[in-house]
């Protein structure tokens, strides 16, 4: 489609197209690519196995053989880094983008229907943003005790809200407009209206939230693990280990600052994608108006 | 055509009101009109007279609340709409009555590619297959004059020109042969020369698959030209109706002749044009009588307390003028 764009389009729209593909949008998904990669085939990639424990080769500093040095229990850091991009980046992606589909279904439901199931969808939305997120997740590992289901019980609840109120919003833009109406005289299902026809045009703004929100959720599980309330122990989540590693700060500094790095490569990665995708939808935007 | 001919889309009485803050308006208020199939009525009416709310009342696409259609009937090949389920409707609007917007620009959907929109009713309404709507997509976009319909119904929207998308906009309302085609100004977003190309379009193709078309437009000049039947509205009411011929040579409402002085006449020798004074009226604050009367130069006390009612003048010809006997053309 591209290449046809070009041949017809005049001069100003060649370099629309061209720009679709930013540098920025470009690094962000390479350095995720690498890391997703790095993380399906983890088992090539590292050279120890995570778990392993050799008690002659404890707190080494990285080296040739130990790229990240080794922790207090002899674990390869480097693979335990490695095989940490599975379980951050999964929950991360599932805390991220399984709110996003239910959120975004019941703020375009509100926005286009209004009245009283706006209403009640809102309050509830309300009531949802109005209960402090850390008392939550407390009140469900007190249930539950700590673990991933404990996470995504907690997430699930209250994640949705930003994806419902950015829909509902652009839903109510969306609905007046003449392609919606031309839409319903052509007899179409108001399902097939509201999620073929609306929703290409209201999920701009929540995928490029979604980016940052994946960043933020990625912070959140480390977080949480660090506080002992999410990932446990001997597995290898980011935040967990920087957690281990905080006895030895002073005179093993990589336990602690590599994981850390780990989080901070893949933030950098999610938000250049997402500043990439905010300036294509908004050229995009601007193209159409 | 002989008068006992079967009209395929009749509007007996239609009332569709809206519900404001200050008060109810009747956008529509005992509306009567008649379309053969094959045949072009024409609605014309300024900003506001309700023609657009009369193409969204026979689809029943009234938006309610504030919307209602309080009276009337809407028979349709013999079948009143009102009287229709929800899904029986959608069923008509999907492969029987079809509709054509003012703005091509903003009534396709920006990001779908148009092939697809354009093929979409085909699937929803009767189950083609993805490869046969494809096929069929193309053939419609060659029947409406698109260049190379081949590549192009892999396009979207901001790709062609307001001219083209008016075309694909069309070929979505034919898909299907509709037997109903309402026209809510296709040609006011247009340029002056692909206006013309748009009508002829319009025409060829109610030509071809003798569809009864319902063209609504402001603009005297393109009933003129393309209609059998003209209608004028205002203020929600059917001023005049006849054919068109009768229309123009001998009009029998002063409304209708205020819109003709209003426009300029390229035969005649340069003069000032006649504008009609006054504003449109307030639907909110109509009096019992004739809409018109505060504006009208022929009129007398009676007019502004008379309900109005449409008055047959001469065979075909009717007039909701209590007075028309009254107009002489040219001086109002």
């Amino acid at each position: 489609m591209p290449t046809q764009a070009i041949l017809i389009a005049a001069p100003g729209a060649v370099r629309r197209e061209v720009a679709r593909w930013s540098v920025t949008l470009k690094v962000g998904s390479l350095m995720l690519l690498v890391i997703v990669l790095a993380g399906i085939f983890a088992p090539l990639v590292a050279p120890f196995d995570p778990y392993f424990q050799d008690y002659d080769r404890v707190l080494l500093p990285p080296s040739g053989t130990h790229l990240f040095g080794t922790d207090q229990l002899g674990r390869d850091l480097f693979s335990r880094v490695i095989y940490g991009i599975r379980i951050d980046l999964m929950v991360g992606f599932i805390i991220t983008f399984v709110p996003m589909i239910y959120g975004v279904a019941i703020g375009a439901l509100a926005g286009y229907y209004g009245g009283v199931l706006d209403s009640v969808l809102m309050r509830l939305l309300d009531t949802a943003i109005a209960f402090p997120f850390l008392v939550l997740i407390i009140v469900v590992i007190a249930i539950l005790g700590p673990g991933v289901q404990s996470i995504y019980i907690a997430v699930f609840l209250v994640a949705w809200t930003m994806y419902a109120r950015l829909a509902r919003a652009e839903m109510l833009v969306e609905r007046s407009k003449d392609y919606m109406l031309a839409a319903k005289t052509l007899g179409y299902p108001t399902s097939r209206i509201i999620f073929r026809h609306a929703l290409p045009n209201i999920i701009g703004s929540s995928v490029v939230f979604s980016m940052a929100d994946f960043v933020l959720n990625i912070l959140l599980l480390s977080g949480l693990s660090f506080l002992g309330l999410g990932i446990q122990p001997p597995e290898p989540e980011w935040g967990a280990m920087v957690a281990e590693g905080r006895d030895f700060i002073f005179e093993n500094w990589w336990i602690c600052t590599l994981p850390g790095l780990a989080i901070v490569v893949t933030g950098t990665a999610l938000s250049l994608i997402g500043d990439g995708l905010a300036r294509r939808f908004g050229q995009r935007h601007q193209a159409i108006l | 055509m002989p008068e006992n001919h079967q009209a395929l889309l009749e509007v007996r009485g239609l009332v569709t009101e809206f519900s404001l803050e200050q008060g109810t308006i009747a956008a529509n208020a005992d509306v009567h009109i008649r379309v053969r199939a094959g045949q072009t009525l024409g609605i014309v009416g300024e900003s506001g007279s309700g023609k657009s709310v009369l193409c969204r009342a026979i689809l029943r696409l009234i938006p309610s609340p504030p919307g209602r259609i309080s009276a009337g009937e809407i028979l349709f090949d013999g079948t009143d709409l009102l009287t229709l389920s929800e899904a029986e409707m959608r069923r008509v609007r999907g492969t029987r009555i079809k509709m054509v917007f003012q703005n091509p620009m903003t009534s396709l959907n920006p990001v779908r590619r148009i092939g697809d929109q354009i093929t979409e009713g085909l699937s929803v309404h009767y189950g083609v297959s993805k490869r046969d709507a494809r096929d069929q997509g193309v053939e419609l976009l060659r029947r409406v004059g698109i260049p190379s319909p081949e590549s192009r119904v892999r396009e979207y929207p901001h790709q062609w020109s307001g001219g083209m998308l008016q075309r694909a906009v069309i070929a979505m309302a034919m898909a299907g042969e509709p037997q109903l085609l309402l026209a809510d100004e296709p040609t006011t977003a247009l340029d002056v020369t692909i206006q013309d190309q748009i009508l002829a379009l319009l025409l060829e193709l109610q030509e071809r698959t003798h569809m009864a078309m319902l063209l609504v437009s402001h603009d005297l000049a393109v009933v003129a030209e393309t209609c059998d039947q003209v209608a004028v509205m205002y203020a929600g009411r059917i001023m005049e109706s006849a054919s068109t011929k009768a229309l123009f040579d001998a009009p029998m409402h002063p409304y209708t002749v205020g819109l003709m002085n209003s426009i300029p006449d390229m035969g005649a020798a340069a003069e000032r044009l006649v504008p009609i004074s006054g504003q449109p009226p307030d639907l909110l604050h109509l009096a019992p009588g004739c809409p018109f009367a505060p504006r009208c130069a022929h009129a007398s006390s009676d007019c502004a307390e008379t309900p109005i009612a449409l008055n047959e003048v001469a065979p075909g010809h009717h007039t909701a003028c209590l007075y028309p006997e009254r107009i002489t053309r040219g001086a109002p």
